[in-house]
């Protein structure tokens, strides 16, 4: 059965969590891809604090499309959170809680989940249309010329993921596979 | 006679259909695969990927956000003379199908000199190849970032043969299919040269799963592949599981007697394609 995750969650939240975990996630998330982390820790090195009161919130790695079928976004599910493993240590250190993306990542980003008790969830990619239909509302908090790099503030409600990094060292992508070849006998 | 409106039509109409559903071979294959999955895990993202594509064309959405570059591919009778430039053709039917259909501008002005958004997803990757008599079949497809660029091509001496092969498409898919969305459509291309073959690759890609290739031969190679991919344990979304891909599909062309070129696309769940004739 999967978890309800309420949004943002709390360090008690998350630390409960574990990989291989299914979650449904309510509450506020916020877009952010390529540009807008370059942008977001331009800010950050810049001030010395997370801009826009993103402590203890939680980043979606998505660029959505626009409205559509009388929804706020027409489709928006997880890029590739590799992509992002260079800005993500620092991010989690100034208080982002969680990511949500695709793929595996870095050893360092394990690391910096476990140092700062985050984790990183997995959405299935290419599931945009089904994801779209979780979200509640959505409006551009900064960087609106970035199109759809832009940050943006969602509001989810039960939005399915599964938990690839929990705060205990444990990472889906790098053990699944394998434990399923040896279950298996492939 | 095929003008360059028909073929802009023909790159509109693909475009907006490709966008919104998936392609019905696909959707066949992730049907069959899902009684044999044998991760729930696994089965979950299967539902939720068969679910998507029902959204999808339900609410003309897009299938994914990521709706990708266009890439067109022109084969036009002899006998035809589309009496103005293509591109601009090509680019004006991208534009207007982007804006129409509400998808998402994902092309920059230049990759390293102004990654700024062209804001209406031009230009399109167009190739133009002539071929005997009269009409144009016109391929699109809407390429994903993601799972180009967890692509490869490799340059293998001829010694390496059918097992050099296998490596490269198997080092791929371990490597990088996990975030290229599985289950994957693995588009293989080997021969020509080290710009073709990555051409041949994609071509492979809009094979339907459901045709088997001409040459017994590559038909068994095909299946074998297959076998050894899901073999692998990544399944379904990376997340562990039997079905990594849906289909592998493999062109050959000639080559130098010093190569053996490799290039391996791979597609994502979504892969978004439709061919469209014109008479």
């Amino acid at each position: 059965m999967p978890l309800d995750l309420v949004l943002p969650p709390t360090r008690d939240a998350l630390a409960a969590l574990r990989a291989g975990d299914e979650v449904l996630m309510s509450g506020p998330a916020f877009t952010a891809r390529d540009a807008t982390h370059a942008r977001l820790v331009a800010e950050l090195r810049a001030t010395g604090e997370l801009p826009y009161g993103l402590a203890g919130q939680v980043l979606f790695y998505a660029g959505p499309t626009p409205p559509a079928a009388g929804r706020p976004l027409g489709a928006v599910g997880p890029t590739t959170a590799k992509r992002m493993d260079a800005w993500t240590p620092e991010l989690l250190a100034a208080g982002i809680v969680a990511t949500i993306g695709k793929g595996a990542r870095s050893e360092e980003v394990r690391e910096a989940c476990g140092r700062y008790g985050a984790v990183y969830l997995a959405a299935v990619g290419g599931a945009a249309a089904l994801l779209a239909s979780h979200v509640e509302e959505a409006e551009v908090i900064a960087y609106p010329e970035l199109g759809t790099e832009a940050l943006m503030g969602l509001t989810l409600a039960r939005f399915p993921a599964f938990v690839a990094i929990d705060t205990q060292g444990g990472d889906l992508y790098l053990t699944a596979p394998r434990e399923w070849r040896e279950r298996m006998g492939l | 006679m095929v003008g360059v409106d028909a073929i802009g039509e023909a790159v509109y109409d693909a475009v907006r259909h490709a966008a919104v559903t998936l392609r019905s071979d696909v959707r066949g294959a992730m049907r069959a695969a899902l009684p044999g999955e044998r991760s729930e895990r696994g089965r979950r993202v299967l539902e939720e990927l068969l679910a998507n594509a029902e959204i999808a064309e339900r609410d003309g959405v897009p299938l994914c956000q990521d709706t990708g570059t266009v890439w067109v591919w022109v084969e036009l009778g002899s006998a035809e003379c589309p009496g103005a430039p293509l591109q601009p053709a090509v680019d004006d039917a991208v534009r207007r199908a982007y804006a129409d259909g509400a998808l998402r501008m994902s092309v920059v002005r230049d990759a390293l000199l102004d990654r700024t958004n062209t804001g209406d997803n031009t230009p399109a990757f167009l190739d133009v190849a002539f071929r005997e008599g009269h009409g144009a079949t016109v391929s699109v497809m809407l390429k994903g970032g993601g799972s180009d660029n967890a692509s490869v091509v490799e340059m293998l001496p001829p010694s390496a043969g059918a097992d050099g092969v296998r490596d490269v498409v198997l080092r791929a898919v371990e490597q990088r299919a996990a975030g290229a969305c599985p289950p994957l459509v693995i588009g293989i291309g080997v021969g020509g040269t080290f710009d073709t073959v990555a051409k041949l690759a994609k071509r492979a890609l809009l094979r339907r799963l459901d045709a088997a290739p001409a040459d017994a031969g590559i038909f068994a190679f095909e299946r074998e592949l297959l076998g050894a991919i899901n073999a692998t344990g990544i399944g379904p979304a990376g997340l562990g599981g039997d079905t990594t891909a849906l289909g592998v599909s493999l062109l050959t062309a000639p080559c130098h007697i010093a190569a053996l070129p490799v290039a391996v696309n791979l597609g994502c769940s979504a892969v978004r394609s439709a061919i469209v004739e014109i008479e």
